[in-house]
């Protein structure tokens, strides 16, 4: 098992949700981030001061799948979620412990 | 204020109180009565002025500050606002309109609104009605000077700044334009001011430079980033001004009548071209056209049409609202970086400077060759040293009496909240609310 977190732009969220669901992805969550890489904030204007926000509005995913899916969803999110341009995210693999379904109990794959 | 119409009702008085010495004509003769139509109109009047500090200048200000900051502003235009309007009953009136007194200050005889009945006249409208209209103007210039020194005065401040303010500045310079004896009124020839662009606009951005100067800046300024955390609510505030405008603007002819029908098409085309003119110089100086700047112009036009809403033709209100807002943006992006003043929300960049351009231009647009309503026999020049007169009168005014004012708060009061109050925010510091929980 391995729990994947994506950082996207926040507009692509919804073509990378759909594209997820149709390989299979069964669950995500969604957060709401701030946070800077390369692109380093982006510069906003008003009434002639400019300002360098350092910290650009982002989605992060967390997404928990079996080991043998993670190639898949690396690829669907890097292909949908792609602009080419500066500031299109990070994704992160991370091994997972365990996984519980609180409502019945369930371990490991059989919970996610 | 319109002075003809002011005019015309002290000579309807005056014929009135010859004839009444007459008993056999007394009798024919109507007595100087009330205008229903006209009633109506000041009435509506003084409620949309209202609705210009709440919630519109309220929303406008609370936007441009940070979300910290939000309920403090609201409070501070709301609280200050209300206790003009419990001060003007008490002296306010009186110091303004009263009977007797010289250029500067009225006569104390209407103190408390003392021997003012509903069958008091004023004009063609009843006296409370006149007392109403006239108390939301001292209402919305105290508000608006707060737009410089918010996110970091008191609250105790505020209000104790707001009432020797409104005492010391605003009042006398309300007598100076528009009661019969003030200084600007008796200039020869008098100087033109119909709404209060110089008691309103450029007293209350004087007054805001003067204040924020001496108050200090804000801890950080200019150095981190301060945006403006709702434009989306400064947005709404700004539609507000506009609509509350018109009470503002041709409630100024005092009655419903021509004057005030041209004091309400000024009052939308000056507006509208100094919004497009603000989109267009943001355009010009290589930036794109923002919503702030679009709101900024809204507001420059509005307070430079202000003098001029009836003694100008429509086509120069149009220009006076475009160089209103061509003078303003320089004013707000090039001086105040240039001199490093923290005017916060821009009460001088563009009230002051707006209520300037205003002032003076309405000596220029005037007159009947540019489609105002000078006639024959009127000279610019010396129309426009008369505007410099008032204009330079209202300057230093402001600035002696803003100066005296925000002293007598910081002996009181200590002006300045506490450092950990200001960074914390002056919402949780000073009310004990937060603006938003989510």
């Amino acid at each position: 098992m391995k729990l994947i977190i994506a950082i996207i732009k926040p507009y692509k969220l919804e073509e990378v949700r759909d594209a997820l669901a149709a390989i299979g992805v069964a669950g995500m969550t969604v957060i709401e981030v701030r946070g800077f890489g390369r692109q380093r904030g982006q510069p906003e204007i008003y009434r002639g001061a400019e300002y360098t926000t350092t910290f650009v509005p982002k989605i992060r995913l967390d997404i928990a799948v079996a080991a043998d899916l993670v190639p898949r969803v690396l690829e669907t999110i890097q292909e949908t979620a792609k602009t080419g341009s500066i500031g299109d995210g990070k994704l992160f693999v991370l091994d997972l412990e365990q996984a519980v379904r609180i409502r019945t109990g369930e371990l490991n794959e059989d919970a996610i | 204020m319109n002075r003809a119409t002011l005019k015309r009702a002290s000579l309807a008085a005056l014929g009135f109180g010859v004839l009444a010495a007459l008993p056999g004509a007394a009798g024919a003769t109507a007595p100087a009565a009330v205008n229903s139509g006209d009633t109506a109109w000041m009435m509506t009047s003084a409620v949309l002025v209202l609705a210009m500090i709440l919630p519109g200048l309220a929303l406008f200000y609370g936007g441009l500050a940070r979300s910290k900051n939000m309920l403090s502003v609201m409070t501070q235009v709301g609280a200050v606002a209300a206790l003009a309007m419990l001060v003007w009953v008490g002296w306010g009136y009186t110091e303004a309109f009263g009977e007797g007194g010289n250029a500067f200050f009225g006569g104390f005889g209407k103190a408390f609104l003392r021997g003012v009945t509903p069958d008091s006249i004023s004009g063609t409208i009843p006296e409370y009605v006149f007392a109403s209209f006239q108390m939301t103007f001292a209402a919305i210039t105290i508000a608006l000077v707060l737009g410089a020194v918010v996110e970091r005065m008191k609250f105790s401040a505020v209000l104790v700044f707001a009432v020797v303010w409104l005492t010391l500045v605003y009042f006398p310079l309300a007598h100076m334009v528009w009661a019969e004896g003030g200084l600007f009124y008796s200039m020869d020839p008098a100087a033109l001011d119909f709404a209060g662009g110089t008691v309103v606009h450029i007293n209350s951005g004087v007054s805001a430079l003067v204040a924020c100067l001496i108050v200090g800046k804000r801890i950080g300024y200019p150095r981190e980033p301060m945006p403006p955390h709702s434009l989306t609510l400064t947005g709404v505030g700004t539609g507000l001004l506009w609509v509350g405008w018109f009470g503002f603007n041709a409630g100024s002819a005092l009655a419903a009548n021509g004057s005030a029908g041209l004091a309400m098409i000024n009052t939308f085309v000056a507006t509208a071209a100094a919004g497009l003119a603000w989109l267009l110089v943001e355009k010009l100086s290589g930036r794109k056209p923002s919503a702030l700047g679009f709101c900024s112009g809204i507001v420059a036009g509005l307070v430079a049409v202000t003098p001029a809403a009836g003694n100008s033709g429509p086509i120069g209100a149009i220009a006076l609202g475009a160089a209103a807002s061509f003078v303003c943006f320089y004013a707000v992006t090039w001086l105040k970086p240039k001199l490093g003043y923290d005017d916060a929300l821009d009460t001088f960049g563009i009230h002051g400077v707006g209520g300037t351009v205003g002032a003076i231009g309405t000596g220029i647009v005037y007159s009947s060759a540019l489609g105002g309503p000078s006639g024959e026999g009127w000279s610019m020049g010396t129309q426009i040293l008369v505007q410099v007169e008032a204009v330079v009168v209202s300057y230093a005014w402001a600035a002696i009496g803003t100066a005296i004012a925000i002293i007598v708060a910081k002996a009181l009061t200590g002006l300045r909240v506490s450092e950990e109050v200001e960074r914390e925010g002056l919402d949780l510091g000073e009310h004990g609310e937060r603006a938003y929980n989510h």
